[in-house]
C-alpha cells in the first residue's frame, strides 16, 4: 500500500492514457487475479474433498444393503427334528444345529439334482454357497412354528460372504483360485443357480435389523443391537443433558453474579468443550465404571459420559438463544409486575426454545457420531443379544453403539467387513442428516429476528 | 426393589403432594384464591419440590456410596487366604460380586430357595452357577462363596432400607410442605429459591466434570508413578509394553508417541491452515451471495462429519491410495497406513475448523478499514494481505492453535490411519502412533488396574489434558488480548 502511494503521484511525464495499463497496473491486477485463484482452489479442494469423501463411502458401502440368497426346498423329517412327536419347542430345542445343517445340505443337493444343474462339487462343497447362519435361522423358524416338521418347504437361505462377494465385484474367478475358502466351480455353480431364478438379490432388512455376527459370516452382521445402543445413549443424552444445560445456561446468562465463581464456572465450561474426547472416556471408565461400580458395555455410560461431553455444547447454544432475546421483554414482563423467574420462564425461555432445540439437536448429532470414549468404556465388546426394554433395567445391559460397530468392523480381516463399516457409517450418516434437516427447519421455522 | 418402581412411587408421591397442597392452600382461604399470597400453582410447586428433591438426592447418594461402603466392609471381612498368589483382592471381589449376581438371578429364576443354598457344597453352587451363566475368573473358593453369601444378604437388605429411607423421606418432604401450605405462606419465594438452588447445582456440574477428570487422572498417574520411574517415562525414547508379565519388562517412553502426534498434527495443520484461510478468504470477501450460500454450507457439512467416516475413509481410500502411487513407487515402504494418510485426513478434517473460525475474525475487522485501504488505491488482494491479515492476526493465530490442540487430540482417524508401532523415524510414509493410539490400546478389552500398562494410560491422558488446555487457554488469551484493539 505504502509504495503503491509513493511510486504513482511523482512521475508525471511518464503517464499515459487511463486506457492504457502500464506494465505495474498488470502486475498488480495480475496478483489480484492469482489470490482470487487461490481463495477459489481452496473452495474447491474442499467442496472436492467432500465429495471424495462421501463418494468413497457410497461406493463401497451401499452394497451392504443388498443380499445375495438362494431359494431351495428343504424337508424336515420328523425323526431327525422331533422324536417325541409332541411338537413341545422346549423338547424340539434339544436338537442343535448340527441336526439342522444336513438338512439344509440336503436340500440344496435335491434342488440341484432337481432344476437339473450339472455340478461336479461335492454335497458338502457344495453346501458351502449356504452361510453357516441360515441353519441357525431355519432351526429359529421351526421351533417358532413347529407345525412345519414332516413338510417340505420352501426357504430363501442367505448366500456364503463370498458367494454374496461375487455377485457384488468383490470375488472374481481369479481371485477364488487363490481362496481357500471359495473354489471356481462354487462360483459356476452359483451362476448355475441364477441362471434358474433360484439365486437373487434383494433388499437386505437383515443389515439394519439383526445382531452382530462372528468373525466368519460377515453375511450375517447386522446392525440392530448398535442401532437401539446409540438410541438408549441418545435418549440418555437428552433427558440429561437438555434439562441441566438449559438450567445451567438460565443461570449463567439470567442470574448469575459478576463475580469470580461465575467466571471460574464460564471459564470451565468454554474448555470443557475443546478436551479431547477421549479424555471423556478415561473419566468414564475412572468414575462410573471403577468408582461407581456401574457394568462396562452398559448404554447407561455411555450416555452419561456422551452428556457431560455434550453439556458444553448445549450451554453455549442456549446462551446465545437466551442472548438473543431483547432486554425489552423482560422489562415489560418486570413492569407489569413479574418476578424475575417470572420473566424468565414465562417469557424470555418459550422465545429462545426453537434456538434451544437447534443446539440441542446439533449436540446430539455429535455425541451420534463420537466413537473414542465409548472404545474406553468397553462398548467395543462383541454383543449379540438385544438389550431389554429400559423400563426393565435395558439400559444396564450390554450393547454397541453405531460408530463404535464400524470401529469393530475395520479391525476384522474378512475384507467383506469393509462392506459392512461403509454401510454401516451410511445408516449413521443418514440419522445425522435427518438430525441436521430437523434442526434446520426448526431454525428456519419458528427463529424470530428483533 | 427395582428402580423404576422407586422412581414411578416417587413420581405418584410428588403429583399427590403437589394437588394436596395446592387444594390445602386453596381450602385455607375458602376458594378465593385472590386471598392467596402466591398463585395457586405455587403452593402445588412447593409440595412437589419438597417431596422429591431430597428423595431423589438421597437415592443418588446412596446408590454411588453404597458399593463402595459395601465392598469395603467385606474386604475386611475376607480371610488372609482368600487371596490367591499372584491375584489382587480386586480380582476376588470382582468374583465375590460375580457370585452375589448368580445367586441373585438364581434365586429369582427358581432354580433354588435360599435354604437350599445353605445346605449345598461348594462344588455344587459353582456347577449351579455355572448353569447359570455365571462365569468366574477363577474356581468357587469356600471363602469366596461365605463372602459372596454375606454380599448379597447385605445388598438385599440394604437395597430394602434405600427403598424405605428414600421413599419415607419424599413422604415426610410432602407432608411438611402440605402442612405449610396455608394462605399467608410465601410459596413463590420459597419456590424460586429452591429453582434457583437446583439451576446452581446444574451450572457446577461443570466444575465437578473438570474436577472429575483431573482428580481421576491425577490420581492414577500418581499409582503409576509409584510403579514406574517419571523420568523413564518422559525421557526414554522406547515404548514396548509387554503384554505377558507385569512391569519388569515394559519399556513406556512418551517420546515416540509425542513425536508421532507431533508430526501428523504438522501434517494437518500444513494441509488445514492455508485451505482454511484461503477459503474464508475468498468465502468473506469475494465470493457472490449466491455462490456463499452454496458453499458454505457444504464445506460446513465436513465440520458435522464424525471422525470414524474420516477414519474409515484413511482407512479404505487414502491410505491404499498413498501406498500405490508414493510409497511403494518411491520405495519409503509398503504400508498403507502412515503418518501422510492420518496428517492428511486430519487436515481435511480441520479445514472447516478452521475457514469457519476465521471467517468470524475476518468478519469482524471493521468496515472502515477496508474501506480506507481501498480508497487510497489499493486493490482488493492488497487489502486483504496488508491490512485485514495483519488486524486479524491474533484471532487466526487463536483459531490455528485451538485446530492444533483438536488435531493432538483427535483419536479415531489415528487409530485407522496411522497404525500403532512406536518408532522415532522422519519418513512419512512410514506407520507411527500417537498418544491417543495408545491410551485406547492400553485400556480397551481386559484392564487390570495393578499393572503399569493399564496406568499409563491415565499419564498418557493427563500429558494429553494438559497439553491441550494449554493450547486452549493460549488461544483464549490471545484472542481476548488483542481483539478488544478494534472495539
Amino acid at each position: 500500500m505504502t509504495d503503491a502511494t509513493a511510486n504513482t503521484a511523482p512521475t508525471g511525464a511518464g503517464q499515459g492514457s487511463l486506457l492504457i495499463k502500464d506494465s505495474r497496473t498488470a502486475k498488480r491486477n495480475g496478483a489480484e487475479g492469482r489470490f482470487k485463484m487461490y481463495g477459489l482452489i481452496a473452495v474447491c479442494i474442499g467442496i472436492a474433498m467432500l465429495i471424495l469423501l462421501l463418494t468413497s463411502i457410497l461406493t463401497s458401502g451401499l452394497s451392504a444393503f443388498r443380499q445375495t440368497t438362494i431359494q431351495i426346498e428343504v424337508t424336515l423329517p420328523e425323526e431327525k427334528l422331533d422324536k417325541s412327536g409332541v411338537r413341545d419347542p422346549e423338547v424340539m430345542a434339544k436338537v442343535t444345529t448340527f441336526g439342522y445343517a444336513p438338512l439344509l445340505r440336503d436340500g440344496l443337493e435335491a434342488t440341484i439334482a432337481a432344476n437339473g444343474i450339472e455340478t461336479e462339487l461335492s454335497a458338502k462343497d457344495a453346501a458351502e454357497l449356504i452361510s453357516d447362519e441360515s441353519v441357525a435361522q431355519l432351526r429359529n423358524r421351526v421351533l417358532r412354528n413347529p407345525d412345519l416338521i414332516g413338510q417340505t418347504v420352501s426357504v430363501e437361505v442367505m448366500a456364503s460372504g463370498r458367494i454374496d462377494g461375487f455377485y457384488k465385484g468383490r470375488v472374481t474367478y481369479a481371485s477364488a483360485e487363490r481362496d481357500t475358502n471359495i473354489s471356481p466351480a462354487q462360483l459356476q455353480l452359483a451362476e448355475a443357480l441364477e441362471d434358474k431364478g433360484l439365486l437373487n438379490t434383494s433388499f437386505n432388512w437383515l443389515f439394519l435389523t439383526a445382531p452382530d455376527a462372528s468373525d466368519t459370516r460377515p453375511e450375517a452382521a447386522g446392525l440392530g443391537v448398535a442401532i437401539l445402543g446409540s438410541l438408549y445413549m441418545m435418549l440418555i443424552v437428552l433427558v440429561l443433558a437438555l434439562p441441566i444445560g438449559v438450567a445451567a445456561s438460565i443461570y449463567l446468562e439470567e442470574f448469575a453474579p459478576q463475580n469470580r465463581w461465575t467466571d471460574l464456572v464460564e471459564v470451565n465450561i468454554s474448555n470443557l468443550a475443546a478436551v479431547p474426547s477421549i479424555v471423556f472416556g478415561i473419566l468414564g471408565l475412572a468414575i462410573f465404571i471403577n468408582f461407581a461400580g456401574l457394568p462396562q458395555s452398559a448404554p447407561i455410560v455411555g450416555g452419561l459420559v456422551l452428556t457431560l461431553m455434550t453439556l458444553p455444547t448445549i450451554i453455549i447454544a442456549t446462551r446465545a438463544a437466551l442472548k438473543s432475546v431483547p432486554p425489552s421483554i423482560r422489562d415489560a414482563a418486570l413492569g407489569l409486575g413479574a418476578s424475575r423467574m417470572q420473566s424468565v420462564f414465562h417469557h424470555v425461555l418459550p422465545l429462545a426454545m426453537p434456538g434451544i432445540l437447534t443446539g440441542t439437536i446439533l449436540g446430539l448429532a455429535q455425541a451420534l457420531g463420537e466413537t473414542a470414549p465409548l472404545l474406553l468404556i468397553g462398548m467395543v465388546a462383541f454383543v449379540r443379544e438385544y438389550p431389554e426394554a429400559p423400563w426393565e433395567g435395558g439400559l444396564f445391559d450390554p450393547a454397541t453403539a453405531l460408530p463404535v460397530q464400524v470401529f469393530n468392523w475395520t479391525q476384522r480381516s474378512d475384507p467383506a467387513f469393509v462392506e459392512r463399516a461403509s454401510g454401516a457409517i451410511i445408516v449413521l450418516l443418514v440419522f445425522l442428516l435427518l438430525m441436521n434437516l430437523t434442526a434446520i427447519f426448526l431454525r428456519r421455522r419458528f427463529e424470530r429476528r428483533w | 426393589m427395582p428402580l423404576s418402581w422407586i422412581l414411578l412411587i416417587l413420581a405418584v408421591i410428588g403429583t399427590i403432594a403437589f394437588l394436596m397442597a395446592r387444594s390445602r392452600a386453596i381450602g385455607t382461604v375458602d376458594g378465593d384464591a385472590r386471598r392467596l399470597h402466591s398463585l395457586p400453582i405455587y403452593y402445588g410447586l412447593n409440595g412437589a419440590l419438597m417431596a422429591l428433591t431430597p428423595a431423589l438426592g438421597l437415592l443418588v447418594i446412596w446408590l454411588l456410596v453404597q458399593p463402595i461402603l459395601l465392598d469395603r466392609s467385606i474386604l475386611a471381612d475376607l480371610p488372609a487366604g482368600a487371596v490367591p498368589d499372584g491375584g489382587t483382592a480386586a480380582l476376588v471381589m470382582s468374583d465375590v460380586r460375580r457370585v452375589a449376581d448368580g445367586i441373585d438371578s438364581g434365586i429369582s429364576s427358581g432354580s433354588f430357595t435360599r435354604d437350599e443354598l445353605r445346605d449345598l457344597s461348594v462344588e455344587d453352587v459353582g456347577g449351579l452357577l455355572a448353569s447359570e451363566g455365571t462365569a468366574l475368573g477363577s474356581a468357587l473358593t469356600g471363602e469366596v462363596l461365605t463372602a459372596a453369601t454375606s454380599y448379597w444378604q447385605a445388598r438385599s437388605s440394604l437395597s430394602w432400607i434405600m427403598t424405605i429411607a428414600v421413599i419415607g423421606l419424599a413422604l415426610i418432604g410432602g407432608a411438611w410442605a402440605v402442612s405449610r401450605s396455608r394462605g399467608e405462606f410465601r410459596a413463590r419465594n420459597v419456590v424460586e429459591r429452591g429453582v434457583l438452588i437446583l439451576m446452581i447445582a446444574a451450572a457446577s456440574i461443570a466444575i465437578l466434570t473438570t474436577l472429575g477428570i483431573v482428580l481421576s487422572m491425577l490420581f492414577e498417574t500418581a499409582n503409576f508413578f509409584r510403579q514406574y520411574s517419571w523420568t523413564e517415562f518422559f525421557f526414554s525414547t522406547t515404548w514396548s509394553p509387554s503384554f505377558s508379565g507385569r512391569g519388569g519388562a515394559s519399556q513406556l517412553g512418551i517420546l515416540p508417541l509425542l513425536w508421532g502426534t507431533l508430526y501428523i498434527s504438522t501434517i494437518a495443520l500444513i494441509v488445514a491452515v492455508p485451505i482454511g484461510l484461503f477459503a474464508a478468504i475468498y468465502l468473506s470477501e469475494y465470493a457472490g451471495k449466491k455462490f456463499r450460500s452454496v458453499a458454505k454450507p457444504l464445506i460446513e457439512i465436513l465440520a458435522g462429519i464424525p471422525t470414524i467416516v474420516y477414519g474409515l475413509f484413511a482407512l479404505i481410500t487414502v491410505g491404499p491410495f498413498l501406498r500405490d502411487a508414493f510409497a511403494s513407487p518411491l520405495g519409503l515402504g509398503n504400508s498403507a497406513s502412515s503418518v501422510m494418510t492420518a496428517g492428511l485426513v486430519m487436515g481435511i478434517m480441520l479445514i472447516p475448523f478452521v475457514s469457519s473460525l476465521s471467517d468470524d475474525i475476518i468478519n469482524a475487522v471493521p468496515q472502515a478499514m477496508r474501506d480506507g485501504s481501498l480508497g487510497l488505491g489499493a486493490t482488493k488482494s492488497e487489502t486483504i494481505r496488508q491490512v485485514i491479515v495483519p488486524a486479524a492476526l491474533p484471532g487466526i493465530v487463536g483459531a490455528v492453535l485451538l485446530a492444533a490442540s483438536r488435531a493432538i487430540g483427535e483419536t479415531m482417524i489415528v487409530v485407522l490411519g496411522a497404525g500403532a508401532a512406536a518408532r522415532l523415524d522422519l519418513n512419512p510414509f512410514e506407520a507411527m502412533t500417537t498418544v491417543t493410539v495408545k491410551i485406547v490400546s492400553q485400556l480397551t478389552g481386559d484392564t487390570d488396574f495393578a499393572s503399569p500398562e493399564t496406568l499409563v494410560a491415565f499419564a498418557l491422558g493427563l500429558t494429553l489434558f494438559v497439553i491441550t488446555l494449554g493450547l486452549n487457554v493460549l488461544a483464549l488469551f490471545i484472542v481476548r488480548k488483542y481483539r478488544e484493539q478494534y472495539e
